[in-house]
C-alpha cells in the first residue's frame, strides 16, 4: 500500500492483509541530526534536528521564507477518540505539523480487563487497546512516516491487570513507547500492590527486550494532588521508585523516561515554584531522560489560558531539558481532544521551542540565589520521604500508612493520601509462589526459572517463541460481530467516495461545529441564551463548552458546541479558480527590477477606507511593503478623477475600493472606469483592481475590471498580482 | 496522619552532606525500596505473566485465559502454565500447539494431574 499527499488514506485498503502484516522496525527512535548547529532560511539554530520531507509549517513562517525548524526533541501528541480508524486520519495530519510520538489513550476501564481485548470495539475516552487496532495504526504510521521523512513513534500503555499480556503484544506489534509503572495501577487503579509489582517485573522485562521507550506514571499525582506544589518531594520519590525498579530489571537507563510535569500554573507564581523542581529533578535523574509533559491540574475549559500556561511550561523545557516535549490539547478541559486542537497542541510546542532556540546560550540558571536553596531543599525532602519510607517497613507499608499522594509538603502530612491495603485492590491473592521446578520456556522472563538441562535456552523447548518467529502470533480479527470498524465503516459509507463531506471534530461525519457568542448579559442567562441561539442556528445537541464572564451585568462569552444535520456536496460547489501568489522575496525582486506606481482610492460615493489601507500601508503588511508606490486619492473619488490621477501620474495600475453595494454600484463602478480608459484610450496603459467586502474576482472581470479582491484579501495577493500582470 | 512541617528538625543530619553525597543516597535509598519488590517478582508468578508466557509460546489471548484459569483450579500455578503445556506435548508426543489447544478446550486436564509425578520430564 502506498499513500500520496494529494489523496485521503483509505481505511478499507489498509484493514486488508493486516493478518499478513509485520511492523517494519522495533524500539524507539530519537530525531536525527541533534546536537549541531543548523541553518534554515536566514537563521541559524542551535535546537533543530533533520527537517521533514513533508511538513505544514507555523502560520508566521510565511514571512519568513515558509521554513520548518524542527526541534531537538520528540513531540508528542496524545489521541483519545476511541475510533482507531479516524485517529489515523489526524495521526496524519499531526505528523505533518512535526508530532512523531502518537500516543493513544486506552478506552475507559482497559486497566480492570484481566486479558487482551480482540477486534475492534468502539472506546470511550480512547481507544480498545488490541492486536488489530495496534496493527492497524502502526501500519499506518509505518505509511505516514515515509511520506514527512522521520520515524514516528507509536505509544500507549502497559499498565493494569493485563500488563504483561499488552507488552508481548506491543511487542511482538512494533509498539516504540509505553507507560509503564506499577505505582499507577496501586495508586490511581487500585489494583493489588504486591500483583501490581509481580507483574511489572515481567511487563518491564519484555520492554527492555522490545526496546520500548517506558514512561512512569508520576505526573498522576500532580493532577490528583489536592495541592499539586505541596507534592514535588512525592513526585521525586515516585519517579526514582519506577526508574530503578526498572533499571534493576534490565531496562536500559536511555529508555527510561520520567513523565514531569510543571506543577503549578497561573494565576500562582509558577516559575519560581516550577523551575526549581525542574532543575532539582534534572540533578538527580541525570542518567534518565525527561518527558516533559503539559501542565493539567488546574486546566479549565479556556484555550486561550492553557495555551498560556503551556508556553510556560516550554520555558522550563527550554531553560532545563527536554527529551520528549509532550503537548495536552488546549480543548482537554472541555471534552477528549479534537482533530485541530492536537495540530493547535504541537503547534505550541514547537512554535515556543523554535522562539526559544538556544536560549540557554544566552541565559543561565542562578544557582546561587533563591533557586539553589529551593533546589537543595526539595532534594533533601525527597531523601527524608525515602528514609521514611524504609522506617515504617517498605513500600507496601508505606502506601497503606497513606503515604502517598498526601496534599502537605513532605514532612509536613495533611492525613489525606490515597489509602490502599497490601492485601486488597483488584487482583488481590492472585500471586503464586514458584516451585522448584517452575518453568516458562519463552526467551524473555524475569525471575527464576528452572530451564531444564537439555536446553541452552528455554525457548529452545517450544522450538523458539514469538519473540524468534512471528508466524507464531496467532492473529484474531473480530470478535463482536456488531461492535467492530467494519459496522463503523459502513455507517458512513456515504462519505467515503469524497463527494459528500460533513464537519467533523473526531470521527468522520459527526456534525459537531463550535460558535463564539458574545451575549450583553450575566452568565448564567448567557448560557441559556446561547443554547437557544445554537438551536435557532439549526444545530441539534447544542451545548455549552466554555463560558466568560466579562462583567456581572455587562456581558459574557459563551461558546457552544452542536450537531449540524446537513451534508454539502463538493460538486453542487462554486469554487473560482485560486489565483496563485507569488512568494515575498519575488516580489520585492519584481518590484526591485521594475518600479510599481498605483494610484487608489474608494470610488463613487463611498467613504470606507480602511480596508483599502490595509492593502496599501505597510503597516499592515500592504503592497507598500514590496517597495510598490502609491498616491492614495482619498475617500468617495469620482471615476474619472481616478482615470486622470493615473494617466498624469504615468501609473501602472488604478486601485479601486468600492464597498457599498446598494443598487449594485460597486459593479456599476467598475464598469464606469473600464469605459472611461477606453474612451481616453488607456484601458492597455492600466491594470484595473477592484477591492471590497462583496467583491469576488468573477464579478469584477464581468464589469470590466483586470481583478478583484474580496474579504480576507492581503496586500501580497495584491502585489503578486500586480508584479505578475503589469503591462 | 497529620503533622506539621518538621523539616528543619529532620534535615540535621543531611545538612552538612555535599551535592554529591545527597546524590548517592538518594539513589540508596530508592534501591533499597524497590529490592523487595524485584525479590519478589522473581519468586512469584501471576495469572498475567503466565498469559504472557502462553501468548509467546503461540496461543491466542482466547486460547490463553482457559489454560490458565485450568491451572489455578489444579494448583499448578507454581509449575508454570507454559511447563504444564510443554509437559503435555511431550508426554502426548504432541505439538506444543495441539497440546494448548487440547487444554484451552477443556481436555487432557486429568493427564496434568500426572506430569509433575516423576519429577523432571
Amino acid at each position: 500500500m502506498k499513500i500520496n499527499p494529494n489523496e485521503k488514506m483509505d481505511i478499507r485498503e489498509l484493514l486488508k492483509d493486516l493478518d499478513k502484516y509485520s511492523p517494519k522496525r522495533r524500539g524507539w527512535h530519537w530525531r536525527e541530526g541533534r546536537g549541531v548547529k543548523r541553518t534554515i532560511g536566514d537563521f541559524e539554530f542551535n535546537e533543530t534536528s533533520e527537517s521533514l520531507t513533508n511538513s505544514i509549517p507555523l502560520p508566521g513562517s510565511r514571512g519568513l521564507g515558509k521554513i520548518d525548524p524542527q526541534t531537538d526533541c520528540v513531540l508528542t501528541t496524545e489521541i483519545a477518540s476511541g475510533r482507531f480508524e479516524d485517529d489515523i486520519r489526524r495521526m496524519r495530519m499531526a505528523a505533518w505539523s512535526g508530532a512523531d510520538h502518537i500516543m493513544v489513550i486506552r478506552t475507559a476501564g482497559q486497566s480492570h480487563y484481566d486479558s487482551l481485548i480482540e477486534g475492534t470495539p468502539h472506546g470511550i475516552g480512547g481507544v480498545t487497546i488490541t492486536r488489530k487496532q495496534v496493527r492497524a495504526s502502526r501500519k499506518a504510521l509505518d505509511l505516514i512516516e515515509e511520506e514527512v521523512g522521520r520515524p514516528i513513534n507509536f505509544h500507549s500503555y502497559i499498565s493494569g491487570v493485563a500488563g504483561p499480556d499488552i507488552a508481548v503484544m506491543f511487542a511482538e506489534e512494533g509498539v516504540n513507547g509505553a507507560h509503564q509503572d506499577p505505582q499507577y495501577n496501586v495508586l490511581y487503579r487500585n489494583i493489588n500492590m504486591i500483583r501490581s509489582f509481580v507483574d511489572a517485573c515481567e511487563a518491564k522485562k519484555i520492554m527492555a527486550w522490545a526496546e520500548i521507550l517506558q514512561i512512569d506514571g508520576a505526573h498522576n499525582a500532580n493532577a490528583t494532588a489536592m495541592k499539586a506544589w505541596k507534592v514535588m518531594p512525592e513526585l521525586m520519590v515516585q519517579h526514582a521508585i519506577n526508574s530503578i525498579f526498572s533499571r534493576r530489571v534490565g531496562v536500559k537507563p536511555e529508555n527510561i523516561a520520567l513523565s514531569t510535569v510543571p506543577p503549578t500554573a497561573p494565576p500562582a507564581p509558577c516559575m519560581r515554584l516550577d523551575l526549581p523542581y525542574a532543575v532539582a529533578l534534572r540533578d538527580f535523574f541525570k542518567d534518565y531522560k525527561m518527558r516533559a509533559q503539559q501542565h493539567t491540574k488546574y486546566m479549565e475549559s479556556d484555550m486561550r489560558e492553557a495555551t498560556v500556561t503551556h508556553t510556560l511550561n516550554l520555558v522550563i523545557s527550554r531553560l532545563t531539558s527536554a527529551d520528549i516535549q509532550s503537548t495536552i490539547t488546549p480543548d482537554e478541559g472541555r471534552n477528549v481532544p479534537w482533530h485541530y486542537n492536537n495540530i493547535a497542541a504541537v503547534d505550541t510546542a514547537r512554535q515556543a521551542l523554535n522562539g526559544m532556540d538556544g536560549l540557554r546560550d544566552l541565559v543561565k540558571i542562578d544557582r546561587d540565589g533563591p533557586l539553589g536553596d529551593d533546589v537543595r531543599e526539595l532534594k533533601e525532602r525527597a531523601i527524608l520521604f525515602m528514609e521514611e519510607i524504609l522506617q515504617v517497613g517498605g513500600y507496601f507499608q508505606a502506601v497503606e500508612d497513606r503515604f502517598f499522594i498526601d496534599s502537605g509538603c513532605y514532612p509536613e502530612r495533611n492525613g489525606d493520601g490515597i489509602p490502599r491495603q497490601i492485601d486488597g485492590g483488584i487482583g488481590a491473592g492472585m500471586v503464586f509462589e514458584r516451585d522448584a521446578d517452575y518453568f516458562a520456556p519463552v526467551s524473555v522472563h524475569y525471575g527464576y526459572n528452572n530451564i531444564p538441562p537439555q536446553f541452552k535456552t528455554a525457548d529452545e523447548a517450544i522450538g523458539g517463541d514469538t519473540f524468534s518467529d512471528r508466524s507464531k502470533i496467532i492473529y484474531i480479527d473480530e470478535l463482536d460481530e456488531m461492535d467492530n470498524v467494519n459496522a463503523r465503516l459502513d455507517e458512513v459509507k456515504k462519505y467515503e467516495g469524497g463527494e459528500l463531506i460533513k464537519p467533523e471534530v473526531e470521527w468522520k461525519a459527526d456534525g459537531i461545529v463550535t460558535t463564539s457568542i458574545f451575549l450583553p448579559v450575566d452568565m448564567r442567562t448567557a448560557e441559556f441564551a446561547a443554547i437557544k441561539c445554537g438551536e435557532k442556528m439549526g444545530l441539534t445537541d447544542v451545548q455549552v463548552v466554555h463560558k466568560r464572564e466579562l462583567h456581572p451585568s455587562e456581558g459574557t462569552l459563551v461558546e457552544i458546541k452542536g450537531r449540524v444535520n446537513f451534508d454539502i456536496n463538493i460538486k453542487d460547489l462554486t469554487i473560482p479558480e485560486s489565483i496563485p501568489v507569488l512568494g515575498e522575496q519575488e516580489i520585492r525582486d519584481g518590484v526591485a527590477a521594475k518600479p510599481i506606481l498605483i494610484v487608489a482610492g474608494t470610488v463613487g460615493n463611498d467613504e470606507h477606507s480602511v480596508g483599502l489601507k490595509e492593502i496599501l500601508d505597510i503597516k499592515h503588511g500592504g503592497i507598500e511593503k514590496y517597495g510598490i508606490k502609491y498616491i492614495y486619492l482619498g475617500t468617495s473619488v469620482p471615476c474619472e478623477k481616478m482615470v486622470d490621477a493615473a494617466i498624469e501620474a504615468n501609473a501602472n495600475a488604478i486601485l479601486v475600493s468600492t464597498i457599498i453595494t446598494h443598487d449594485d454600484i460597486h459593479t456599476k463602478n467598475m464598469k464606469k472606469i473600464h469605459d472611461i480608459c477606453v474612451e481616453k484610450g488607456v484601458r492597455d496603459k492600466f491594470l484595473l483592481v477592484a477591492g471590497g467586502t462583496q467583491v469576488t474576482h468573477e464579478s469584477a472581470r464581468e464589469h470590466g475590471m483586470d481583478a478583484g479582491f474580496g474579504r480576507g484579501t492581503k496586500g501580497a495577493d495584491v502585489a503578486s498580482f500586480l508584479v505578475k500582470n503589469r503591462k | 496522619m497529620k503533622r506539621e512541617d518538621d523539616f528543619d528538625a529532620r534535615r540535621k543530619h543531611l545538612a552538612e552532606l555535599l551535592d554529591e553525597q545527597l546524590y548517592t543516597k538518594f539513589w540508596e535509598l530508592a534501591e533499597k525500596i524497590v529490592q523487595p519488590m524485584l525479590d519478589m517478582g522473581y519468586k512469584n508468578t501471576t495469572p498475567a505473566v503466565e498469559r504472557s508466557v502462553l501468548l509467546r509460546m503461540g496461543f491466542s489471548s482466547v486460547e490463553v485465559a482457559p489454560i490458565v484459569e485450568g491451572v489455578m483450579r489444579k494448583g499448578l500455578m507454581g509449575k508454570g502454565c507454559g511447563n504444564i503445556v510443554w509437559r503435555l506435548s511431550e508426554k502426548k508426543g504432541i505439538s506444543v500447539r495441539e497440546a494448548g489447544l487440547l487444554l484451552a478446550d477443556g481436555k487432557e486436564w486429568d493427564t496434568v494431574d500426572t506430569l509433575f509425578e516423576g519429577g523432571q520430564v
